[in-house]
Order: C-alpha cells, then sequence, then structure tokens
C-alpha cells in the first residue's frame, strides 16, 4: 500500500477577482522507502502539494489517501495528530522558534504528542536527534547563533524526533551553500536507506534532485515526467571528495 | 500538553519581551493596588470609629426622647417633652441588670470666667455619670447626691473647655465662672477623652447637675436622654428590651401605637455611623475597580498584537503537531499570568500604600482578607475574559496561513 496516494488533486486559490490554479489534477503514488524528489519552476505547483501532503492545507478538490486513510475525513485535532507523528517537516526557512535552544527546538513536538513523557525522557530524545544531525554540541545554541546548515540540521532533528514514516522537506538546501547542501543531502540519504523513511523532497535545483531514487517533474499544477533515476548520486562519497572548509 | 509545559512556555514568552510584559501588568498592578489601598483605607476609618464608639462602653444603652406631631407639623427627634424622671426611676425600680442610669439634659451656654469666654454644651445629668462612661477626674471632684437633688449651682469642665477659659495645666477648682450669667462654682475638671465617633470634641462640655440646667438654665421639668449602661455587655441588648417595654408602660402606648422614645445600644449608633463610611469604601473600591477592567483590556489588547506577530510561531507549532486548543491554552495562560502576576504584584503594592499611610498620616488601615481574595480573583478572572479572545484568534488560524504569514 502507498504511504502517499493522490487522486485528481486541484487547488485553486482565490486571489481577489482572479483564480490562481495551483494544482490541476495531480495523481501520485509514493511507496514506502522511496526518496521522490519533486521539481519544477517556482509556481508549478510543487509547494502546493507538499502543503497538501503535509496536511497543512486542503485540496479543491480530489482524494489524498494517506497509509490508506482518506485525509479529508480526518478533524482538525486528528489532522495535528497526523501532523505530529507520522510527518515530519524541514522547511526552507527552517521554521525555527528564534530565541529558544535548539534543544527545545528539537523537543517541541514532543510537548503535542498524545503519550506524556517525563521531561528528563524528552531532553535525552531531543539530544539523541541533535546527535544523529552531529550537533550535540550546539544544543544550547539559539537559531541565530548557529549558521543556517547548522539550522537546518537542527530542523530536521526536530522532524525526527517522533520518528515519522514520512518527512516532507520543502527546498531544504534553498538557503544554503552547495558543501551545506551536500551534508544535508547525505542525512536525508542516510534515514532514506537507514531507517527506510519514506523522503518526499521539493526542490528546483536539477542536481539536488539527483540524490533522489525518482523525479517527479511539475509545471503548470501538472506532473510533466514522472522517472526514475538513473544515476543517482551519493552524498557521503561526495563529501569525501570535496575540500575540508576549516 | 500539559498544563506544566503550557505555563512554562507561557513564563518563557512572557520572559522574552520583559518591558511590554512590565507594562501591561502595570493596569493591573495599579488597579488591584487602588482596591486594595481604598478598602484598607475604608475599612481602617470604619474600624476606628467603631473602637471611639464603642470605647464609651459596649454596654451603653441611650434612650432619647421620640419625634411629636402637633396639628401635621412634625418635629425632629428628642423635641418631643416625653422623657421625664419618672422615667428614670420606673426603669431603675423595673429592670434587671442595670449597673448605672442617668437622665440628660443639654443646653448651649456662654461660660465666661475672668475675661475669658467660650461658648460649649451644657450637659445636665448625674452622679454616675462618670462612672456610666468611665471617664476620669483630673481636678476636683464630681458633683455629689446632694447637689443634684438641691439643684446646686456647681460645674464640672471638659478639659477643654477648662484650657479655653483658665489654661492648660491649670487646676480652676473653686473659682467661679458664669454661665448664661449664672455664677457656678467650678468643683472639678474631667480627664480628656477626644473625639468622639464623628469628629467632635467631648472634652468641649460643662457638666452641671441635671436639676440645675432644668431649673436653672433651662426652664423646664422633661429631660432630653436617658443614659443606662447594662451589668454586662452580654446583657445589654436584654436590657434594651425591657427598657423598651418598660417605657411603653411609662408612657401608656397601646399595642400599636409608635414609640415616643428610640433605645439605641452603642452598637446601634455604631453600625448607624459606619453604614455611611460603607458606602463611601464600596464606591470609591467601584471606581478603582474601572481601572482593573482598564487593566484588562490594556492585557487584550497587547495579547491581540501578541499573536498577530507571533502568527508565524503558530504556523510553527501547528505544523508540528500543536492542536487548536493547545495553541488557545498557550495564549490565555499568558494572559492569566500577566494579570494574577500584575495582580499579586497590586496586592502587594496596595498593602505598601495602606502601610504608609497609617505611618505616615497615622490614618489607620485594615485590609480584610475577602478584598484580597476578591482582587485576585478578579485579575484571574480579566485575564481569563480579556485572554479568550486573542487566545480563540490565534487558535482558529489556518496552519498554512500562519505558517505562510511574513
Amino acid at each position: 500500500m502507498p504511504v502517499i496516494s493522490v487522486r485528481d488533486l486541484v487547488r485553486t486559490y482565490d486571489v481577489g477577482e482572479v483564480k490562481v490554479h495551483a494544482l490541476r489534477g495531480v495523481t501520485l503514488d509514493i511507496e514506502p522507502g522511496e526518496f521522490v524528489a519533486a521539481t519544477g519552476p517556482s509556481g508549478s505547483g510543487k509547494s502546493t502539494l507538499m502543503h497538501i501532503l503535509g496536511c497543512l492545507d486542503h485540496p479543491t478538490s480530489g482524494q489524498y489517501f494517506l497509509d490508506g486513510r482518506d485525509v479529508a475525513k480526518l478533524t482538525r485535532n486528528e489532522l495535528a495528530d497526523v501532523r505530529n507523528n507520522k510527518i515530519g517537516f524541514v522547511f526552507q526557512g527552517f521554521n525555527l522558534l528564534s530565541r529558544t535552544s535548539a534543544l527545545d527546538n528539537v523537543e517541541l513536538p514532543l510537548l503535542y504528542t498524545n503519550t506524556s513523557m517525563k521531561s528528563a525522557a524528552r531532553h535525552k530524545r531531543a539530544m539523541a536527534a541533535l546527535a544523529a544531525v552531529g550537533l550535540s554540541e550546539r544544543a544550547h545554541h539559539h537559531p541565530n547563533q548557529l549558521s543556517g546548515g547548522q539550522q537546518q540540521r537542527v530542523a530536521i532533528a526536530r522532524a525526527l524526533i517522533n520518528q515519522p514514516s514520512l518527512i516532507l522537506a520543502d527546498e531544504p538546501t534553498g538557503n544554503l551553500d552547495s558543501r551545506t547542501s551536500v551534508e544535508v543531502m547525505g542525512i536525508f540519504q542516510r534515514l532514506n536507506t537507514e531507517q527506510g523513511i519514506t523522503v518526499l523532497l521539493i526542490t528546483h535545483e536539477h542536481d539536488i534532485a539527483e540524490y533522489a531514487t525518482r523525479i517527479v517533474a511539475f509545471k503548470d499544477g501538472r506532473i510533466r515526467a514522472d522517472d526514475p533515476v538513473a544515476t543517482r548520486r551519493n552524498a557521503e562519497t561526495e563529501l569525501t571528495l570535496l575540500p575540508q572548509i576549516a | 500538553m500539559s498544563p506544566v509545559m503550557t505555563t512554562r512556555i507561557a513564563l518563557k514568552a512572557l520572559a522574552r519581551n520583559k518591558m511590554r510584559t512590565a507594562l501591561t501588568m502595570l493596569g493591573m498592578i495599579i488597579g488591584v493596588s487602588a482596591v486594595i489601598a481604598l478598602v484598607g483605607l475604608g475599612n481602617g476609618a470604619q474600624a476606628r470609629i467603631e473602637a471611639q464608639i464603642k470605647a464609651g462602653g459596649t454596654n451603653l444603652i441611650t434612650i432619647n426622647a421620640g419625634n411629636f406631631t402637633a396639628n401635621g407639623v412634625r418635629g425632629g427627634s428628642g423635641v418631643a417633652a416625653s422623657l421625664s424622671i419618672d422615667d428614670v426611676e420606673a426603669i431603675k425600680k423595673e429592670v434587671a441588670n442595670v449597673q448605672y442610669i442617668t437622665p440628660g439634659v443639654n443646653s448651649r451656654g456662654q461660660v465666661i470666667a475672668g475675661n475669658q469666654n467660650w461658648s460649649t454644651r451644657v450637659q445636665g445629668t448625674d452622679v454616675d455619670f462618670p462612672l456610666i462612661r468611665e471617664w476620669p477626674i483630673k481636678y476636683g471632684s464630681f458633683f455629689s447626691t446632694q447637689d443634684v437633688s438641691s439643684a446646686a449651682k456647681v460645674a464640672v469642665l471638659g478639659k477643654t473647655v477648662s484650657e479655653q477659659l483658665f489654661g492648660p495645666e491649670v487646676d480652676p477648682t473653686g473659682q467661679v465662672i458664669r454661665v448664661r450669667n449664672q455664677p457656678f462654682k467650678v468643683i472639678g475638671v474631667m480627664g480628656s477623652k477626644g473625639q468622639a465617633g464623628m469628629g467632635e470634641d467631648q472634652d468641649d462640655t460643662l457638666f452641671a447637675p441635671y436639676t440645675t440646667v432644668q431649673k436653672k438654665l433651662m426652664g423646664q421639668t422633661f429631660i432630653q436622654s436617658i443614659t443606662v449602661s447594662a451589668s454586662n455587655a452580654d446583657a445589654t441588648s436584654d436590657v434594651a428590651n425591657a427598657v423598651s417595654v418598660v417605657m411603653r408602660t411609662q408612657h401608656k402606648l397601646n399595642n400599636g401605637d409608635p414609640d415616643d422614645f428610640t433605645v439605641r445600644t452603642q452598637e446601634d449608633i455604631a453600625e448607624i455611623r459606619t453604614a455611611a463610611l460603607d458606602t463611601m469604601t464600596n464606591l470609591l473600591a467601584g471606581i478603582a475597580g474601572v481601572s482593573l477592567i482598564v487593566g484588562g483590556i490594556g492585557i487584550m489588547n497587547i495579547m491581540l498584537v501578541s499573536v498577530t506577530e507571533r502568527t508565524r510561531e503558530i504556523g510553527i507549532r501547528m505544523a508540528i503537531g500543536a492542536k487548536s486548543r493547545d495553541v488557545q491554552l498557550q495564549f490565555l495562560v499568558e494572559a492569566i499570568v500577566i494579570s494574577l502576576l500584575g495582580g499579586g504584584i497590586g496586592i502587594a503594592l496596595g498593602f505598601g500604600m495602606a502601610d504608609l499611610a497609617t505611618r505616615f498620616w497615622d490614618f489607620p488601615t485594615q485590609v480584610p482578607a475577602n478584598a484580597v481574595a476578591m482582587a485576585f480573583g478578579f485579575s484571574a478572572a480579566t485575564g481569563v475574559i480579556f485572554g479568550f479572545y486573542p487566545a480563540r484568534k490565534a487558535a482558529a488560524l489556518d496552519p498554512i496561513d500562519a505558517l505562510r504569514y511574513e
């Protein structure tokens, strides 16, 4: 059963008197363990699709099944639960809480889970998540004391804290330099291969998309092409080839 | 999310904007402290008046002549010539637990001594008077039964009168003064009793035998008041009731006729006097209460600004799984924390202001516990009421709109 299954997804925005057709009928299946890159120029509808897939937005028409469940039938609270423990978000702008330590940012999803957890256990888990992205020693820094790459890694740790089965990454390398981009993609590849987490990566950079196993190309709200990646890039090996920066 | 976590998050958010939080709190602080201080001052004044009246003796009962109606014209209290010395005798004879009893005849008059003169209250009374009022004599002695029965022209001066006529710290006993141009021999001076409940100077009085005042000064046979003291404070109301019964028999009143006299205990008098002050205190506290509402609106205003300002934060929280009620609770708790903290500081400040008033102006203050509880409850309610709308607004945000908000 696919993790994500959408049928004829349409999303129309009313901007004053003009109607903007962000999605004009998208049908797509993503199987568990896939690493899919959605590409396309800005305005092609890929971000809108991610917001709908992430249960942040509703489609105007069409169906969306997440793990076989019809998302349209879920209540606001159930959607919040889905976002909390099934999906991990990584955004282009990091979307960390400012003036809040990296540790507290990573812990945040745990505060909204239904199962209550002791504060010490939360700390332990958040520290483990930070260690997984190589940021243990920065746990008590605030976002404005961290580089872009470090902030994005904090955001990834936050996305992972509830062990989601799906990671939605919206232009995660958009604000990062090329080396940091490779590092971040390396983390996604590792999560995908080692833990079997399904990753949907939104990007407009074709070379970034090549870290995925499958590329879905969008144009004008429709899927233009859906192909497996012929020669997949491996971030880990690339990193060893890149010159070290002090 | 647990309430403890919510509170911690709210505290962190408030700590991030200390200046703003402090200024928002100020509204509550001023409101609550004003209520506490004013109620404290009002209650203190009330307590002082009560204490002063009761200092006259909680076992005191005063009988005044009632009003009278003649040809449709109604006179004021005390003008009726309805009390007589027979009533005093009847009470003495028929009411149990009466310790002391004295009739009272009041007048005013110009008092002259040498080249000094002074207008004062002339109170005609009986020998028991100093005992009833527990009023010590400073110089000389009070007049005797002999003086009363013979309507002797003797006078005992209040401290103020004595000082006005003879100067302070002078013993005038033996001197002759003129009261309404009749010579009176000064036989004593009372100790100082100070102000009475309404601020009148009790020492500004000249005491003489009631018979003397009746016959020599006023030319009347009736008396204006009777003061009775019960043998103990607990018996006061029983004695007061018994006095009423005797008085009705004495005045031959039928069932259904209104009393032509009034019987009041000191407690009654204290109650009447403090009732007006009570109204005043409530009024002032009410006005101060309005500032609490203003403070509440201030909180709402800041919370609304805060919700707009933190729309993105709300979006992030929702994206990672915060439910509407989590967001609502977070902002509600922030409002409640501001109002409760402001209320707490306000209570402390109110106590401080009341204390200052006591220290520097010697004004007695007394903050009742229920006023504190009310102020605290009111500030909590303010937080809930004025925090609710902004919190609702935050909770109703659409996750994607909040996340995209710039």
